[in-house]
């Protein structure tokens, strides 16, 4: 059967205990509704968090600011823009290749792809590269549980993700003035991948994730500066060889392939040492230090033992 | 001439009126009127602005040059000093609200990032012009002062790659920005050019 079930795993496992204990149990599944768009069980709202034991620096950044304010230059380059024109595309049906190294090549519905996998709550940190950060409550589960569904070859050492290419209803696609070729492409190592942290997300704030957040479905890596984090994704390659990344072609010398985030390798136009946790303030901006890995060094820093993380950014 | 530089002045100021008002509401109920990073905003308005009111101070000599009508250029003037007030509060805003005054921040800026090393580059040529901008240097200085002023040509070619160098992608507005520049450029060396010829001829 191609379809085991995962082993769950621990919040334990995924995230700093000072996160997992303020968000208990409220994780729930996400169930897919009757016409294959994702729809929420009863009781989905999000358990309080006002008693949170969250310490200050994760303090979940308001849904409203999450979802209107990012960047997808498949809609354009303006922060405003993938929520001014998301809507345009369309995410029902969702259609998923997945090709390369890998036991069960084929063309997929995303629903069969979901099927009984069980969905919960991760609060992550997302640091954008241009230095600005968020607390994001995403729903989502280990790429892991994705990937051992689709059983990749030995030969396999990279997994790859593809954004979906529409020009009809991505007008950034469309631009004249972007030196994007798409579609977007990023990916990963295959042991960062099967890293419990590494998170394919399908919603946000409990909800289904809205179009400009990457719908129906999107890579979420937290050690990483965002832009790893592809959204919309229509295509999943097993390589053996290093997939070539969109921003790491586009700029080499700016846009590693690892892209881990660290505080004392600095973009050569800006410093990374702090970032704006957003939303901030005019006169008092809420600026804090930025951490190795994003604050997850203690998790992920083995995948990079022996590298030196100044050639690799 | 006067209603011309009094409209003139309340047209320029409008821009900061919308800003002011923006921060206003912004402080009185955050995250309403300039987004979830609102010192970024402020910057990059200003900023823009800047860079708009450097092209049109430009643009002013053209327009006089191309309309027969000299006496436009009167009005050059406070256009120029708006695009130098405008870029003291974009670099005001940049240190504080980005920089959040940090000097440490600002030196590391200001020796490490070539996009802000252009950009205050273009700052102190500015500088020098608003300073001379009156009646009075303009005779002390003589003919000296028109070729000082023509530090207005790398100051807003500096402005333009100051922003083309913040660009990650989508490069509409540089291309644009850069396209008026190059047509003002190309207006004067025509304008260059007819001149010369009768006295070469």
């Amino acid at each position: 059967m191609l379809i085991r079930k995962p082993d769950s795993i621990a919040s334990s496992e995924i995230t700093p205990e000072r996160v997992y204990v303020s968000r208990r149990h409220f994780a729930r599944s996400l169930a897919l509704g009757a016409g294959g768009a994702l729809a929420l069980s009863s009781g989905m709202s999000r358990a309080s968090l006002t008693d949170r034991e969250l310490d200050n620096s994760l303090e979940l950044t308001p849904e409203g600011i999450i979802t209107s304010y990012n960047n997808f230059y498949e809609f354009g380059t303006g922060k405003d823009d993938p929520k001014k024109y998301a809507h345009e595309m369309t995410i029902d049906p969702w259609q998923v290749k997945v090709t390369g190294a890998v036991a069960k090549p084929g063309t997929y519905d995303i629903e069969e792809l979901l099927d009984g996998i069980a969905v919960e709550e991760r609060i992550y940190r997302l640091r954008c590269v241009e230095a600005w950060s968020m607390v994001v409550p995403w729903m989502g589960f280990s790429l892991k549980a994705l990937l051992d569904r689709l059983q990749p070859l030995g030969k396999a050492k990279y997994v790859e993700f593809h954004t979906l290419h529409r020009p009809s209803e991505m007008r950034g696609q469309r631009s004249f003035f972007s030196g994007i070729d798409w579609p977007y492409v990023e990916g990963l190592r295959l042991d960062e991948a099967y890293h419990p942290l590494a998170t394919m997300a399908v919603g946000l704030y409990g909800k289904p994730l809205p179009n400009q957040n990457g719908a129906p479905w999107r890579l979420v890596v937290p050690w990483k500066y965002g832009f790893k984090s592809v959204k919309s994704i229509v295509e999943i390659r097993l390589t053996e060889r290093q997939p070539k990344t969109t921003w790491n072609l586009l700029q080499p010398s700016e846009y590693g392939f690892y892209a881990n985030v660290n505080p004392a390798v600095d973009h050569p136009r800006w410093s990374q040492a702090m970032e704006r946790r957003l939303p901030s303030t005019l006169f008092s901006p809420n600026r804090v230090p930025t951490l190795p890995f994003n604050g997850y060094a203690e998790e992920v820093a083995g995948l990079y033992a022996g590298m030196d993380l100044r050639r690799h950014y | 001439m006067n209603i011309a530089k009094v409209s003139l002045f309340v047209l320029l100021s409008l821009p900061l009126a919308r800003l002011g008002q923006q921060i206003a509401v912004e402080l009185h109920t955050p995250g309403t009127a300039l987004g979830a990073d609102p010192g970024e905003a402020v910057v990059r308005f200003l900023g823009e602005w800047t860079l708009i009111l450097l092209l049109a101070t430009l643009c002013v000599s053209s327009i006089a040059r191309l309309s027969a009508r000299p006496r436009l250029v009167v009005l050059r003037r406070t256009v120029g000093l708006f695009a130098f007030a405008y870029s003291c509060l974009h670099l005001l805003a940049y240190a504080g609200f980005l920089a959040g005054f940090s000097w440490s921040e600002l030196v590391g800026d200001l020796t490490l990032r070539p996009y802000i090393m252009v950009g205050m580059a273009a700052f102190a040529m500015l500088l020098p012009l608003a300073v001379t901008s009156t009646r009075n240097w303009q005779l002390r200085l003589g003919g000296n002062w028109r070729r000082l002023h023509r530090l207005i040509y790398p100051a807003a070619l500096f402005g333009v790659v100051h922003l083309a160098w913040l660009t990650k992608d989508g490069y509409g507005e540089v291309a644009a920005y850069g396209a008026v520049l190059a047509l003002l450029f190309a207006e004067r060396a025509y304008s260059w050019r007819t001149r010369q010829a009768p006295v070469g001829a």
